[in-house]
């Protein structure tokens, strides 16, 4: 079966203020069709970066990105759009405020000028309809709507030309917490119901562990560990991941907060720490590991880069 | 009582005559506890904040029965005397680092500055402070950093900096306004920990403000939920977690998937609708177009119910009938 | 949340004393537009006749006025309210052609060099640059004592040299729009690049242009009437108030209201612009998030 997205070396880098950022720093992963990867990671991993390499609207500095199993590069524009569309954070930047919700999602119909203009409009309003969203909202203008109602707008501009694959960037971070979970669900019933792809970007675990049926965890431009969902947050295996989930603050009064080691060092991408790039900052650290840049271990679909997690002669994880 | 520091009775807030964004807020802090108000954008949280700092922008109007820190009357002092509270024995903290802190100007003169206007200290004597106070939120080589320009730190080093400049003078109340919420959940994790250190050092009083829910169960002493310009339930913390009452504070929780608990395929509890406006002259549960539990009647007055010893709730549900 | 430092409510609310110069400078601009588009019909006598018995005739509020004459008569006995009002319509001719001319180029190289950044914005600003080295008056000089002087040249000198301020404001909200999301979910969608630039970015940056065209116009008014002035604008015998305000000069001091009359018409008009230009700003100022 072909992946729906096969990301093979991507490096990506950019030039700020003199000095090079390395946001995407060899990244490989392949994505089943009908599957969820979550992409999470902090400020500084390049999972903002990466999905937009993944949707075309970036260059990558090498490798290649093939979506259905097509080359993205150099891909019609139409073609690409039919495939891929994304879902963005900010409801408040997602959307033209000088244009009317009708025009906005049916705009990815008027670039395909295939259709009449009456059954674009026709998808339009069926889309809406889809999303939750009543048909008088159609006319309206963004800034008459909630955050949450924007949102579902952006995913109904995403889904009308019904692609193979969506791409959310952190599609619930800016929303408020009861909406957040309207659009998950919205989100989760759409893929079911329409058999989509999707690769969702959070920095929020929880949310992706609802969603996903894979989990990457990104780190200064690399995949440090990837694995099914419940096996990553059942039995995470690199140190920073564990760090990440013992960060999450559950609503138990009971407990404290957590000190989770990891030092006053902060993540910067463009300086990235020579050996494995998160050894100044994890409890784990030993001396090897600010020379040796750890390999990736892929066992029994699972993948690790640390230096840690070579398995013993005997196999199994340290 | 002596140990309450920040006492606020019945605040009211409009803004021209378009909306009112508190309406009616009571709460009190005590020595050495925080107090956390959470509720979600718009319900009133922020500005219940800057109406305690007497901060509001122009054509907000306030008024309460009482806003006191300490026997001190905050209502209405004016304006000159309220200056010298504000870095001095009262502290905030905001949301955003990046705008907080001053790019022009050095982190070791941005904080020097505030215990230069309330002591009348030197500036060689201001500098020494800042650079213990540095120490003290856990910011290594403190004398480099003094020299330093905000956009030289890291959004975590920050809010470390502006924790530090809070304390400066030695407050004696806190405020801290979503202090971690645009920062990285692992620094997050840091930042309260060193918040609750300080606190227990100093003895501070902390009004803490945030959406998120696991940041109060794991910081606050006592909650005050908010919607809508109302503090719907009010409890200790625990209480607040084991039996919550209100359908608000119900349907909160019920929203957030929690690691490991998560069962894939059932979706997760949400509140339908949005927050709403609230014009003047509103009158009853702000919260009824959202609610399943509500009834013509909660368009009237609401009644303000006790769950149990220090657990009020606004609704005009009996404990019982809201638990199933 | 950050709703308690600004003022809510609707964009059209505006404090009451820039409400009001606004409108005055809407009023202004408008009477002037009415003016130069009926100044054929509404003209008391025409201004180009020559009367020499009825040179320097005083307006009417002094001695000896003539009704006839509501604002007296020049040197060479020309109805000066009709050289008024003809003159409104140079001035507003120029304005407008010089707008659109500067705005067309201005704007194009502006949002080119905002949108595709890199050796396009390179050029762009290389140009900018240079335009700006570019002393106004003596090109004017140049182009005058090669092609003559006249309206045609006058409009044409103008647009060519006055788009420098449209192309750095359209670079610069271009550059800002350029990183919003809907610009990337628009590319996404697969529309074009064109439509983007027409449909995306020129849209939401046209409120900061208008303010420029407004201020543009004012310039241009004040600039032909300089060069007016010294010669090398629009030829006489045509009414221009700049013209009208260089003949006037050699009579100043005994009949002082020759001069002062286009020198006042000249001011009202172009406050009455930048007063709309800056009403215009208020009015449709920045849509705050949330």
């Amino acid at each position: 079966m072909t992946p729906a997205i096969e990301v093979r070396n991507l490096y990506r880098s950019f030039q700020q203020r003199g000095q090079a950022v390395r946001a995407v720093d060899g990244v490989s992963l392949s994505l089943a069709a009908g599957e969820v990867l979550g992409v999470v990671g902090e400020s500084g991993c390049g999972k903002s970066t990466l999905a937009r390499l993944i949707m075309g609207l970036l260059p990558p500095g090498s490798g290649e990105v093939l979506v259905d199993g097509r080359r993205l590069a150099g891909m019609d524009r139409r073609e690409r759009a039919r495939l891929i569309q994304p879902v963005f954070q900010d409801p408040y930047s997602s959307l033209n405020p000088r244009q009317r919700i009708r025009d906005i999602v049916g705009l990815p119909l008027a670039a395909q000028g295939a259709l009449p203009k009456r059954r674009q409009r026709d998808l339009v309003m069926e889309m809406l309809a889809r999303v939750g969203l009543s048909s008088d909202m159609a006319e309206r203008l963004p800034g008459q709507l909630s955050g949450g109602q924007r949102q579902r707008v952006a995913i109904a501009r995403a889904l009308v030309l019904h692609p193979r694959i969506v791409v959310c960037d952190e599609p619930t971070s800016a929303l408020d917490v009861s909406v957040q979970a309207q659009i998950l669900n919205l989100l989760a019933d759409l893929r079911r119901e329409l058999g989509l792809t999707y690769l969702f970007i959070s920095h929020n675990l929880a949310v992706v562990e609802h969603i996903a049926t894979e989990v990457a965890v990104m780190y200064l431009g690399r995949i440090v560990e990837q694995a099914p969902v419940e096996a990553l947050f059942r039995a995470p295996a690199h140190p920073y991941t564990r760090a990440l989930l013992a960060s999450v603050l559950t609503p138990d009064p009971a407990q404290g907060i957590p000190d989770v080691g990891l030092g006053e060092d902060y993540p910067d991408p463009a300086n990235i720490p020579a050996g494995c790039r998160f050894h100044p900052r994890c409890p784990q650290a030993f001396d090897r590991c600010a020379t040796i840049m750890p390999d990736n271990i892929r066992r029994d679909g699972r993948l690790v880069e640390c230096l840690l997690a070579v398995p013993p002669p005997g196999g199994g994880y340290g | 009582m002596s140990d309450t520091i920040l006492s606020i009775g019945d605040l009211r807030v409009k803004f021209g005559d378009r909306t009112e964004a508190v309406r009616g807020l009571s709460l009190s802090v005590a020595r050495g506890e925080t107090h956390c108000i959470v509720g979600e954008s718009g319900c009133g949280k922020s500005v219940t904040s800057l109406a305690v700092m007497g901060l509001l922008a122009r054509g907000a109007i306030r008024s309460a029965d009482h806003i006191r820190f300490r026997d001190q009357d905050l209502l209405g002092l004016p304006e000159r005397a309220m200056a010298r509270l504000r870095g001095d024995k009262i502290a905030m903290i905001f949301q955003e680092p990046m705008t907080s802190l001053n790019p022009a100007y050095t982190i070791g003169s941005q904080m020097a500055e505030v215990f230069e206007r309330h002591r009348g200290a030197g500036r060689r004597a201001a500098l020494d402070r800042a650079a213990e106070l540095l120490e003290r939120v856990g910011i290594s080589g403190p004398g480099m950093r003094l020299g330093q320009y905000p956009h030289q730190l890291s959004g975590g080093l920050r809010q470390r900096v502006m924790i530090a400049m809070a304390l400066m003078c030695d407050p004696e109340l806190l405020i801290a306004d979503e202090p971690t919420t645009a920062l990285d959940v692992t620094v997050q994790a840091q930042i309260l920990r060193l918040l609750q250190k300080l606190q227990r050092e100093l003895g501070l009083a902390m009004l803490l403000i945030t959406h998120d829910l696991g940041v109060v169960a794991r910081m606050a002493q006592r909650v005050s939920v908010m919607y809508a310009g109302q503090v719907v339930e009010s409890a200790p913390v625990s209480d607040l977690f084991a039996a919550p009452t209100h359908p608000y504070t119900r349907g909160l929780l019920a929203c957030i998937p929690v690691p490991g608990t998560v069962r894939r395929g059932d979706p997760l509890g949400s509140i339908p609708g949005v927050v709403p406006r609230i014009p003047p002259g509103f009158v009853g549960c702000g919260f009824r177009d959202r609610c399943a539990w509500a009834l013509p009647e909660c368009a009237r007055a609401v009644p303000l119910r006790q769950a149990s010893a220090g657990h009020t709730y606004l609704c005009r549900l009996m404990p019982d009938e809201v638990r199933p | 949340m950050s709703g308690a430092f600004a003022p809510t409510g609707a964009r059209w609310r505006l404090p009451p004393v820039r409400h009001l110069a606004t409108l005055l400078g809407a009023l202004i601009v408008g009477l002037a537009v009415i003016v130069a588009l009926l100044a054929p019909a509404i003209v008391p006598h025409d201004p180009f006749l020559q009367n020499l018995d009825q040179r320097l005739i005083p307006p009417l509020w002094m001695d000896g006025g003539q009704p006839a004459h509501p604002l007296g008569t020049d040197q060479l006995g020309r109805d000066y309210l009709s050289r008024l009002i003809y003159g409104t319509r140079i001035s507003m001719l120029i304005g407008a052609m010089t707008v659109v001319m500067s705005g067309l180029i201005g704007i194009s190289l502006g949002v080119l060099g905002g949108f595709y950044g890199g050796r396009t914005d390179d050029l762009v600003m290389f140009l900018i640059t240079c335009r700006l080295a570019i002393p106004l008056i003596l090109v004017a000089l140049t182009v005058v004592a090669l092609v003559g002087s006249s309206l045609t040249v006058v409009s044409l000198t103008l647009g060519l040299l006055l788009w420098d301020r449209f192309a750095v404001v359209a670079r610069t909200t271009t550059m800002q729009v350029r990183t919003l999301d809907y610009i990337a979910a628009a590319k996404a969608a697969g529309a074009s690049r064109l439509h983007i630039l027409l449909h995306e970015v020129l849209p939401n940056i046209l409120v900061h242009l208008i303010v420029v065209a407004t201020l543009e116009m004012a310039l241009a008014i004040l600039l032909e009437a300089a060069l007016s002035f010294l010669g090398l604008g629009v030829p006489p015998p045509l009414p221009s108030w700049g013209l009208m305000i260089a003949e006037a000069k050699d009579y100043m001091f005994f009949s002082p209201w020759i001069i002062m009359i286009p020198g006042i018409a000249l001011f009202v008009l172009v406050m009455g612009i930048n007063l709309l230009g800056d009403g215009l700003r208020d009015l449709l100022g920045v849509e705050r998030p949330r």
